[in-house]
Parts: C-alpha cells; structure tokens; sequence
C-alpha cells in the first residue's frame, strides 16, 4: 500500500494542474473554516471565563434574555451554518471540478 | 454523558452517578420499552440474514448520508446528556448550555479535517487510515489500544449510569439493567452487525428528537411561546425560592437573575479552555463516531452525514436547553415533584422526567423513559460494534494474521470480541456501581482527543509523519492525558481521597493534545531508519487517493 504512484491514471490526476489547483483551493477553505470555528469558540468559553458580568447583562433594557444566551445559541446555529456552507461548496463546486479531472484521466 | 461533566466540575451537584432512589415499578414505560426492543429486534433478525462477511459485519452494506446523519446523532447523544443537562440547568441555568456548545462544536473540526479523507482512505476502522502508509503492526497496535481505552471508559459510564437509571424510571434493581443492556447489546451487534446498530440508533435518534421536541412544544404552550416570558418566569420563580430560603429580597433577585448567564461551572480560565479542547477534539477521535464514515458510499454522503448529524445535535442541545427552563417554571413549585428541601424527588437528574408528567401526564412519562433506556442501548451497541472491529480487524486480521486472515475467521474473532466485551461490561457495570464514575466520559473525551486526534491529523496532513512517530507518538499523548487525569482533582482527590490535586486543572487536553503533537513531530523528525523512508515516500500517492476517493472504489464495491 505504501509504494509510491504508479498506476497511470493516478499518474496523470497528480500531474493535472487543475488537480493541485482543487487542492489548494479546497485545502485554504477547510482550514479558513476551521480557523473561524476555533475562534468563535474559543472567544465564547474566554468570555465566559474572563467576563461573567458582561456575558450576564440583558439583551435590552428591562429584558431578561442575556447576552450569553443569546451568544450561546448563536454559536450552536453558527456550527450548523458553517458545516453547511463547507459541504454546499465541497458537494457542489469542488466535487464537480474532481470529477472532470477524474474523467479525463480515465479517458 | 453530560452528567459525568457536570459532576466533574461541580462535585457537590448530585448527578447520574450520585444517589439514586429506587421508584415504584412504572409499567407503562416497561410496556413502550419493550415495544422499542421488539421492534429493534425484528430488524435485527432481518439484519441477519443479510450479514454474510465481514464487510456487512462492519458497515452495514451502506446507508445514505441522511440515515448515517441521524445515526451518528444517535451514536452520540446520550441519556446523561438530555438527563444531566436539563438538570443542571434546572439547578444552575445557564451553565448547562456551555457543555452543549462544547459537545457540538467537534462536527464541524471532523467535517473540515479528516471526514472526506477518511472516508476516502478507509474501509473499516479508522486505524486503516492512519495506518495507510505506515508499517502496520505499530500504528495498528496503538490505534487498536487507544480504541480499546477509549470504549472502556465510555462504556463503564454508560453502563453504571443505565443500571441507576433503571432504578430511577423503572423501578428495577440494578443488575437486571446491566444484564438487559449487555444481553440486547450483544444480540443487536452479534447477530445484525453494524445494519442493526444502524438502525437501533437511527430509530433512538427519532425517538429522542421527537419526544424532546414534542416536551419543548407542551412548555412553550405554557407560556405562550414566548422566549422572554420562559426566562423570566423562571427569573421570578428562582428569586422567590430564593427570598423563601431567607435571603435579602436584593440578594434574592441577584440570585434569581443569576441563572440567565454563566455561574460556578468555569471556575478558571486554563480549566475552562481545556476542557473545551477536550470536548471539541475528542469528538474527532472517537473511535465509535469515526467507524460511521465508514456506512456510506463515498466522501460525499460522509459530507452529508456530518451536516445531517450536526442539525440534529444542535437541535437536541437547544431542545434540553428550553427543557431545563421548562423545568424551573413548571415543576420547581409543585411539591410531588420537588421535596420541602428543594432537591428533586427521585435523585438529581429526574427534572426532565418531572417534567414529562407534569406536561404530557403518565403516559408521556412512559414514554420518555423508554426513550432514555433506548439511548443508552444504542450508544451502547455502537461502542461495542468499534472495540470489537479494533480487535478483529485491526488486532487479529492485520497485525496477527498480518492482513491474510480469512474473512470468516475474523468475523468469528468480531463476534467473539463482542460476547466478551458484552460480559466484561456488565461485570464493571458491577465493579462500578459505587464508584464515583463521573470522571470517565471526560476521560474517554481527553483520550481521543490526544491519542487518535494527533496521529489522524498529522498522517492525513504531514508528509513528514513516520511509523515511529504515529505510534509512539500518539502513544505519548494517549498516555500524557491518562496520567494527568489520575492527577487532577476529580480522581486524585473525588475517588483516590487524597488531600491535595498533583495537576489542578479539571481537563488534561490543553497540555495533552499539544504533547501529541510535538511527541509525533519529533519522533517523525529524529526517524532515520529506512522505514521512515519508505513511509515519507508514501505520502503523495496516499495524499493523492485521500483527496480524490481514487482507491476508495474499491473500498466502496467490497
């Protein structure tokens, strides 16, 4: 399983530009989304661990709902969001491009 | 699952693994139980005949992304979390939705790092993935014994918190819980193989949405549907309990207010980050989780499936956080529900089912019983169904039989696993029945998040990764975790009754994770021998197939 790439299709899928091209592009996204995850969590659990008080004030003046229900839901509705913003673009865009470059491979 | 958290940070709340009543035998939620298990046991004799090799044995011969979706919400969402959380937030408000958050997040880091690649890679277990490249006996052995770590600690968890909540809804003794669980367990895993855990959760996961969602729409009923009038009713109610305990009416409305933002649960920041790492990472090593991948065709529905999973989870989560408000407006005063002291009657964690009877009546308590006891079977089952393929295919067919193992002989080894894993849970579920069990999902939590995590990530994403550092490294990791776990509070302390913590913080990962890596990285980089070689010159073709699914045709027809 380990040996390097030999079979000629695979040879020429490596080769195509538009393959290195699918990669990168997918690649930069993934880790871009990632990134924006960890940070809106992490920024979430240091609010809760540096500012209580902020995160316990009302939305609105004389309203009960906080802030930090409000970011809460927020963050379980932004992690849905941003799954299906990856595989809208993963299914759609991305997946047609690989398979134009698998079919001339083939061809 | 949530429960165990809960306890963790905050050992004087009483959870799952604290004191339970037994309750008067309930017969409608034995009667909808065994409705339940009838049902799952008609499909798991229809899964039977059609479980031939060992392909049927560990992926079911293929689901869609929708199915495998609500399968892995079904894997994942346990009992102590819709029981612990609503409970805590019963008890304390807004905490209970931090550990929601934190339990969700993790789809996400799956969806954008290893899902497609692993389903692209794989076939079976998440071990033929990070052993792709690599000399097989090492990285298989680690994978196999992190596999086997990770379930044990989940399922003691799992199995101690059914015992308890049998006493609780059904009013049965203990061990006939664990016999019950182990004994459906084996049956659904032996005899219909992953199409029956497929299934069984599936059909959990409807229950669970279904009946959380139905409760949520009974208490928004109750106040208009309303989101504001929910929260502060349940203000007002919190600041009289608080004025009838004595308090100053300020002191009172400060204490009542202080249930809308977050209280006692993070106590300091380390330990607050931590554990977040812990519960974000850790859902992308889990062995169980990982195995679903592997029920669906291609990297496109392995996509779906972590959308689908990730709807349904959330949904739950915002359900059981409506629910634990529900809970503070609707049953807090009612004094069947809640004793003169102000603790719940029947143990600490009966609020959602307090409230089940106080909206929907006997019946719907029935209900959400059995829905609770499915939720533990199927988390159950799916745990079982990946320990045993660690040690079939990964342990007896590639490093014993060194990948020329006959398939019908490694199908037996699974099922033999499975009759074993069966016995040895019931008889921890026996060992841990009075042990303070809270610590172990964490556990299970920071262990994959520090083993399997590392070595997936790095052999997926680093050409420069060799056999030595995945399996020596992960090693570390999985062992650093471990360790300090044995050294923080909730075990040196809480079980070993020691007097002072050696490691202060309630989660390992924010030193563990990053001791996986860098023990991966440096191994890898220190590796001369002519594996090392060999492995880094694998890496294109590997890189290759993992982000084309070029090989996974095969994968795909097996």
């Amino acid at each position: 399983m380990e040996s390097p790439i030999e079979d000629a299709a695979e040879a020429r899928v490596a080769a195509d530009p538009r393959y290195v091209e699918l990669v990168r592009d997918r690649q930069r996204f993934s880790w871009t989304l990632t990134a924006v995850t960890v940070a809106a969590y992490t920024g979430f659990i240091s609010l809760i661990a540096f500012d209580k008080p902020f995160m316990a004030r009302p939305v609105a003046a004389g309203a009960t709902t906080s802030i930090a229900v409000l970011l809460g839901i927020a963050v379980l509705l932004g992690t849905v969001l941003v799954c299906g913003v990856y595989v809208r673009r993963a299914n759609g865009q991305y997946d047609a491009r690989l398979a134009a470059i698998l079919a001339d491979a083939r061809a | 699952m949530v429960a165990a958290a809960a306890l963790l940070a905050a050992p004087a709340q009483a959870g799952i693994a604290g004191a339970v009543q037994r309750q008067p035998t309930n017969w409608t939620a034995i009667l909808m139980f065994a409705g339940f298990v009838g049902l799952t046991l008609w499909i798991t004799a229809r899964a039977a005949r059609r479980t031939r090799d060992v392909s049927d044995f560990y992926t079911g011969g293929g689901i869609t992304g929708f199915q495998n979706g609500l399968a892995m919400a079904g894997d994942y969402c346990s009992a102590a979390s819709f029981l612990g959380i609503t409970s805590q937030i019963f008890n304390d408000g807004y905490d209970g939705l931090i550990y929601a958050t934190g339990f969700l997040v993790g789809w996400p880091i799956v969806l954008f790092l290893i899902a497609e690649k692993l389903r692209n890679l794989g076939r079976f277990t998440f071990a033929d993935v990070a052993s792709f490249r690599f000399l097989q006996g090492p990285v298989r052995t680690f994978s196999a014994v992190s596999t086997l770590m990770v379930v044990t600690f989940y399922l003691i968890a799992q199995m101690v918190g059914a015992g308890q909540l049998i006493q609780l809804l059904f009013g049965l003794p203990y061990l006939y819980a664990l016999v019950a669980v182990g004994g459906l367990m084996m049956v659904y895993v032996l005899f219909g193989g992953m199409r029956a855990t497929s299934w069984v959760q599936i059909i959990k996961a409807v229950m669970l949405l279904s009946g959380a969602t139905a409760l949520v729409v009974g208490v928004m009923a109750q106040v208009g549907f309303s989101f504001e009038e929910l929260f502060a009713r349940a203000v007002a109610i919190k600041t009289g309990l608080a004025e009838r305990a004595g308090l100053s009416p300020a002191d009172a409305a400060a204490k009542g207010a202080a249930i809308m933002g977050p209280g006692g649960f993070i106590k300091d920041p380390v330990s607050a980050l931590s554990f977040g790492f812990a519960l974000m990472l850790g859902t992308a090593g889990l062995p169980h989780i990982l195995m679903r991948f592997f029920t669906v065709p291609d990297a496109r529905e392995a996509r779906k499936s972590i959308l689908w999973a990730t709807v349904w989870i959330g949904w739950f989560y915002a359900l059981t956080f409506v629910l634990g408000f529900g809970a503070i407006v609707l049953i807090s005063l009612d004094p069947a529900y809640v004793g003169a002291d102000g603790v719940l009657r029947g143990g600490g964690n009966m609020a959602v089912m307090h409230l089940a009877h106080a909206v929907g009546g006997n019946l719907f308590l029935g209900f959400v019983s059995a829905v609770a006891f499915a939720t533990i079977l199927a988390v159950v089952a799916g745990l079982t169904l990946s320990a045993a393929s660690a040690v079939s295919h990964d342990i007896y067919a590639s490093v014993i039989r060194r990948g020329r193992a006959d398939p019908a002989r490694e199908l037996r080894v699974s099922r033999i696993t499975t009759v074993v894993l069966g016995l040895a849970a019931v008889a921890l579920g026996v060992v841990f029945e009075r042990q303070n069990v809270a610590f172990m999902v964490s556990l299970a939590f920071a262990l994959a998040a520090s083993g399997n995590f590392p070595v997936l990530v790095m052999s997926l994403l680093w050409s420069g990764c060799t056999t030595r550092g995945a399996a020596w490294g992960g090693a570390v990791g999985l062992v650093t975790a471990f360790v300090l776990t044995i050294l923080s509070p909730v075990v040196w302390v809480s079980v070993l009754g020691n007097a002072q913590a050696v490691f202060p913080y309630s989660s390992p990962a924010i030193f563990s994770v990053p001791a996986g890596f860098l023990a991966i990285w440096l191994l890898s980089l220190t590796d001369r021998s002519p594996r090392a070689a060999l492995d880094r010159a694998g890496y294109p073709r590997q890189r290759l197939l993992s982000e084309t699914g070029l090989a996974a045709g095969a994968a795909a027809a097996h």
